[in-house]
């Protein structure tokens, strides 16, 4: 504990140099943007800008997308509350309290509560990672081959059969992605797979193609087969503030949030979408204005808002000690670890502490930041949502070639890039989810390693795979997962006959 | 089960209601080609007891085993929510027009980056995107796409060390 706190105070002296002040300010700007502006996230401006941060040092480059992950959030709220459209799946539930409250024309409090929210939860959040992530590494640290392929296997099966709304789908998504992760040389035997004898695949699909593709351009196209013509109506709004009998009335709702979301964020159960839902229907259960609810609650817009700022400390917090993503854009982190050949894990504490207490404090500071940014600011950014569409989606798809480009600085990568956004097109128009996908390409490479190393390491004998008590729960839950839809159905089935 | 005689337009209704059997099929193709190119190769060794083509072979079971599920799913009326957004409106038809023109513009670029550069095929690229998805002001567009991909080349190539080539225009300039 004493030990946290010292390096949290390193932390914080590394994270106050002018250099990475300047990245956390730029992260925090391009957040909220990117969470004000529709069609683009969190996720997909990390991705993008994976290519350009080859150049720095990987700190200031981390706590760059950690100023843009945070800042999604804060942004994406304001684009709910005043367009009643949430500007990322995170803030679908701020538009369900948040929306009235501003029709009513009380669109500045609203702004308000959730700004407040997302930094009371994000400093909770935080505190999470200081006070719990050295603690699951040091427990993490013991975990061999097969736990890490059987927790792998469990993110696999959550985000694909729990989360979404329908299971062949999701799971349908998971394989794509696996397979465009099979392509390439196989890392330990050096055979190729899938290559076709294409040179050019030899080296694999480079995992920023594959995101950007599929979130970036495959957005674009589905965009563009159904652009929406007609103007929509922005709520105007003066400068966020709140009353004394509004804070009275928001502030246990922002104190619980953070408990919800953080454990919500933590675990593969859908990120944020998961966390503000929990929050909701927790806040609308505990309040004493409950037929207030769907008309513009300010509990209902305070829990949710703040669950999901600490619901991406969660996130953060599992994917720096477990190298678990949990979300679209932990995956994309995790691959820009990668890239810059760390290794996110138990050992990341160990081997990486500048960087993971640097990173930590950087929280604070972008939190903070972010605060002053949207609590006076909030309708400032809202005027964004005035930029013509064609613009919007015309930079998006720009941006997306300069960062396939850049990868190879091989033209043909743009063929490949459109290739998989039409891929992302197909899955847009046919329900198929995003996630999975993704998940599959930057955890299925490392998934098919754990568990060849387990059975090297077992000289072939599967049952090693089920050989320590962490792996046995771990597939136990597995099971309970896939089989208890099933037996909900079956049971149903007999009642009604 | 009765056969019926269906005309050439009812049945073309049929596949447009049923178009997500589409995705099955692809499925199924991919998941064929996955087995194919595993079952080709050899499999494991004594260092390696699993080889690298266990896994592949088992996610190509899975991808036939998934087309089918898929198929059954879409035949027993059941269909993928298509996704919304704040710039989508689910009530028009696809204009797959205007997505077949974005591809075509990004293949454009593509082709004119090793011949021109990045300043001029960026601005061919956010030009030509901006137009097909709507704007009339062909003017003005042109200056913010010559604006923004001359910044960007400047910022990337010079600022951020991201290589990207000017072309012959900027090797007028830039001598």
């Amino acid at each position: 504990m004493m030990e946290s706190l010292a390096n949290l105070m390193g932390g914080f002296a590394a994270a106050l140099t002018p250099g990475n002040l300047l990245f956390a300010a730029i992260g925090v700007l391009l957040g909220t943007a990117v969470g004000v502006l529709p069609g683009i996230g969190p996720a997909m401006a990390v991705a993008l800008l994976l290519p350009v941060t080859y150049a720095f040092d990987p700190t200031g480059a981390f706590i760059m997308f950690a100023g843009i992950y945070f800042g999604a959030m804060f942004g994406g709220s304001t684009t709910s509350i005043l367009l009643n459209t949430p500007g990322e799946s995170a803030s679908v539930m701020a538009a369900i309290e948040g929306n009235p409250m501003a029709r009513s024309g009380r669109g500045a409090q609203a702004l308000a509560t959730a700004a407040i929210g997302h930094f009371v939860g994000g400093v909770f959040g935080a505190i999470g990672i200081v006070l719990l992530a050295p603690l699951i590494a040091s427990v993490a640290v013991n975990i061999g081959a097969p736990d890490y392929f059987a927790i792998m296997v469990l993110a696999f099966v959550a985000v694909a059969g729990v989360l979404g709304a329908s299971r062949v789908r999701g799971f349908a998504s998971l394989a794509i992605g696996l397979t465009i992760g099979l392509v390439g040389l196989d890392p330990i035997s050096g055979q190729a797979r899938l290559t076709f004898g294409v040179p050019q695949l030899a080296d694999g699909i480079d995992v920023v193609i594959v995101a950007v593709g599929l979130f970036a351009v495959g957005e674009a196209l589905w965009v563009a087969a159904h652009l929406r013509r007609t103007h929509q109506e922005i709520i105007p709004v003066g400068r966020p503030w709140l009353s004394r009998a509004d804070v009275k009335r928001a502030w246990k709702p922002w104190v619980r949030g953070p408990f919800i979301g953080f454990t919500f964020g933590s675990i593969p159960a859908g990120g944020a979408e998961m966390s503000t839902f929990m929050a909701y229907v927790t806040e609308r259960r505990l309040s004493k204005h409950r037929d207030e609810f769907g008309k513009g609650a300010i509990e209902g817009l305070a829990g949710p808002e703040s669950a999901a700022s600490a619901s991406s400390a969660g996130t953060l917090s599992t994917m720096l000690t477990l190298g678990l993503p949990t979300t679209a854009i932990a995956a994309v982190m995790l691959a820009a670890f990668q890239q810059f050949g760390i290794q996110p894990g138990p050992l990341l504490f160990t081997n990486e502490p500048d960087l993971v207490w640097t990173l930590i404090a950087s929280l604070f500071i972008g939190l903070v930041l972010l605060l002053l940014l949207n609590l006076p600011l909030a309708p400032l950014w809202a005027k964004l949502l005035r930029i013509p569409r064609p613009y919007l989606y015309a930079g998006i798809l720009f941006f997306a070639c300069i960062g396939a480009y850049a990868v190879s600085g091989q033209a043909v990568d743009l063929l490949v890039l459109l290739v998989i956004g039409v891929v992302g097109f197909v899955m847009r128009r046919y329900g198929l989810p995003v996630l999975p996908a993704i998940i599959g390409v930057i955890l299925g490479p490392d998934a098919e390693l754990q568990l060849r190393r387990a059975l090297q390491i077992a000289d072939g004998d599967v049952t090693t795979l089920v050989s320590t008590p962490l792996a046995i729960t771990v597939y136990t839950i597995i099971a309970a997962l896939l089989l208890f839809p099933l037996i909900r159905k079956a049971s149903r089935t007999k009642v009604d006959a | 089960m009765t056969i019926t005689e269906e005309r050439p337009v009812e049945r073309a209704g049929w596949w447009r209601a049923h178009s997500e059997l589409g995705v099955s099929i692809v499925l199924g193709a991919v998941g064929v080609l996955v087995v194919v190119d595993t079952a080709l190769e050899s499999g494991g060794s004594v260092s390696d007891p699993l080889g690298p083509r266990a896994i592949a072979f088992v996610l190509g079971g899975a991808l036939l085993l998934l087309s089918a599920l898929l198929a059954v799913d879409v035949l027993r009326g059941g269909h993928g929510e298509a996704e919304a957004g704040e710039d989508v409106d689910l009530g028009t038809p696809a204009d797959l027009r205007t997505v077949g023109k974005l591809a075509g513009v990004l293949v454009a670029t593509a082709a004119l980056i090793p011949i021109l550069g990045w300043p001029i095929a960026g601005t061919v690229l956010f030009w030509g995107a901006a137009a097909t998805l709507g704007s009339r002001t062909p003017a003005r567009d042109v200056l913010i796409a010559a604006g923004v991909s001359l910044v960007t080349w400047i910022v990337f190539d010079g600022l951020l060390g991201v290589d990207l080539p000017g072309g012959p225009l900027m090797g007028v300039f830039g001598a």
